[in-house]
């Protein structure tokens, strides 16, 4: 796999410029790309995220603002412009810092979060060769990034001086602290079969052989198990303890407004993305077709819909599916209480996630004694 | 134009640097203890970005997912849960300032002595392909013993915490 950062560089070297100079010019590309990525990402999840919660409720959602004067038909896209105006009245929207509030760390912590959710995409693949930077240990560096984030909502909670920010901040950060395990230990499972941490090499290895949730009994449970703990990662619902609001208002963001508000919630969509993406990644077999499971006589046909372009689009829609797949817990489960949420995640994810490993240990043992 | 233009690498080193030495400063300095809690972020992460020019990419990668993501946020959780954390403000007075000048001066002079007179060893400067096989290699080879005692204490400490977190009253 080349990154896109080195495809650039290429792209870029008959202007002659000095090789530090055009580095620093190029990298602008990638990040406004992810930044860009990002926005649009949540603009259209809040919108979407809306009109499902609507259709699961029977009532219609956003229906009033147009985009254009395009006003849309009777469901899906009338309202189209509503996520547009509630990001412009949110941009434009007082910024308010209660008194007796730590002023610079309040200010500090939705950047600590948003720094966290935007470096992990640097090593997050959009495709094949579609990497900012591809490293040797993505899928270590994944899990080491987004456990940045966590002190960002501390210290939000902590600095807002309130009660029901230090709850919700505390709640979010035993959680996430705990569901970490369970997803490195299924993560771990894929570095253990393939022998790399490296994103690419994993979907070569399921090219070659099969998707890896399908690869055995026990990545089968891997991946539920990775699921479930990712929706917990990001707080959604069934797991959203940390920003209940029938209890704690909005958790430790209680006190934000405005833009600091916006980050928050910009950052909240793009973890649950990019939790997609390495879950379709890691499981689901990246950027292939699912053609291809299928298509088990003719390989490497054009029927198949292989390929780095259509990569993107196959991967983008097992991503969005997935986050369909969260909206969609979000109005089917209750709210767990707190000690049923560590309950689920200390006496039961991790001792199967261990035995997981133990079960696939044997497993790849065997195998190679036998099939290969 | 004859303005030398410094590599990159040694711009962002010594910009490094310099985040390590101000944050680690403000860590001591700061009256607030949340604050140096905050401060030790950006030590952390300077530190992890010291690794990544020594070409060792996995050890950066644990630094931040061991010390940020584990160890921080145990110290911060910590200090939350201090009763009265906005008067508790840290004494950070000097005392014996004399002697205590002297004696940080002869460390400062004896670590500038080993380290201009030790015949450093300089690594490769070709960036290897990965250093987690051999890592892993190491761990399981040349020191499994040590790496199984360690594991052994982990274990000892999770089961110490699990047996002092446990209810008195249960049976």
């Amino acid at each position: 796999m080349t990154s896109v950062v080195d495809s650039l560089l290429n792209l870029f070297s008959f202007t002659g410029l000095d090789n530090s100079i055009l580095l620093i010019l190029v990298l602008h590309i990638p990040a406004l790309s992810i930044f860009l990525v990002m926005v649009v990402n949540a603009t259209v999840a809040v919108y979407v995220e809306r009109k499902v919660a609507a259709f699961m409720q029977d009532r219609l959602g956003p229906m009033e603002v147009g985009l254009f004067g395009f006003k849309g038909g009777k469901k899906f896209w009338g309202g189209i412009g509503q996520t547009i105006a509630d990001a412009i009245k949110l941009l434009t929207k007082e910024d308010i810092v209660p008194d007796s509030a730590d002023k610079k760390l309040m200010l500090l912590a939705p950047f600590i979060i948003f720094i966290g959710a935007f470096l992990t995409f640097i090593a997050v693949p959009f495709s094949q060769n579609l990497v900012v930077s591809d490293f040797n240990i993505g899928v270590f560096y994944i899990m080491a990034m987004s456990s940045v984030g966590v002190i960002g909502i501390i210290i939000a909670g902590w600095s807002s001086n309130n009660k029901w920010s230090l709850y919700g901040s505390m709640r979010a950060a035993a959680q996430i602290v705990s569901y970490e395990i369970p997803i490195g230990l299924s993560l771990l499972l894929a570095v253990l079969v393939v022998g790399s941490l490296n994103l690419g090499d994993i979907v070569q290895w399921q090219a070659e052989n099969r998707w890896f949730i399908f690869h055995s009994p026990f990545t089968f449970i891997a991946f539920f198990i990775f699921f479930i703990s990712v929706v917990a990662e990001t707080n959604r619902t069934p797991f959203d303890i940390p920003e209940a609001e029938s209890e704690l208002v909005a958790g430790w963001m209680t006190e934000y407004s405005g833009f600091k508000w916006a980050i928050f919630f910009l950052s909240e969509y793009a973890n649950m993305m990019i939790v997609s993406i390495v879950a379709s990644v890691v499981f689901l077999g990246g950027w292939l077709s699912p053609f291809a499971i299928i298509n088990v006589g003719i390989p490497n046909s054009w029927m198949i819909f292989d390929g780095p372009l259509i990569g993107i689009i196959w991967l983008m829609s097992k991503a969005l599916f997935l986050i369909f797949v969260m909206m969609w817990f979000r109005w089917t489960f209750p709210r767990l209480r707190v000690d049923q949420l560590m309950y689920l995640c200390w006496k039961v994810f991790i001792p199967f996630c261990l035995a997981n490993l133990f079960f696939v240990s044997i497993w790849e043992l065997i195998g190679g004694l036998f099939f290969k | 134009m004859s303005i030398p233009i410094p590599e990159l690498s040694v711009v962002l080193f010594f910009g490094i640097c310099g985040l390590i030495i101000a944050s680690a400063l403000l860590v001591v300095t700061s009256p607030n203890l949340v604050h140096s809690a905050v401060s030790l972020l950006f030590t952390f992460f300077g530190v992890a970005a010291v690794y990544i020019f020594l070409y060792a990419d996995f050890i950066a990668a644990t630094q931040v997912i061991i010390y940020v993501g584990g160890i921080l946020v145990l110290i911060i959780f910590g200090v939350m849960l201090t009763n009265k954390i906005e008067n508790a403000r840290i004494d950070s007075k000097t005392n014996n300032q004399i002697p205590g000048i002297v004696f940080t001066l002869s460390m400062l002079a004896m670590q500038f002595y080993i380290i201009l007179n030790t015949n450093w060893k300089i690594a490769e400067s070709e960036p290897r392909d990965t250093t987690v096989k051999e890592i892993g290699n190491l761990l399981l080879g040349k020191y499994l013993l040590p790496f199984e005692v360690i594991s052994i204490l982990l274990l000892a400490s999770l089961i110490g915490a699990a047996m002092l977190s446990r209810r008195k009253t249960e049976r």
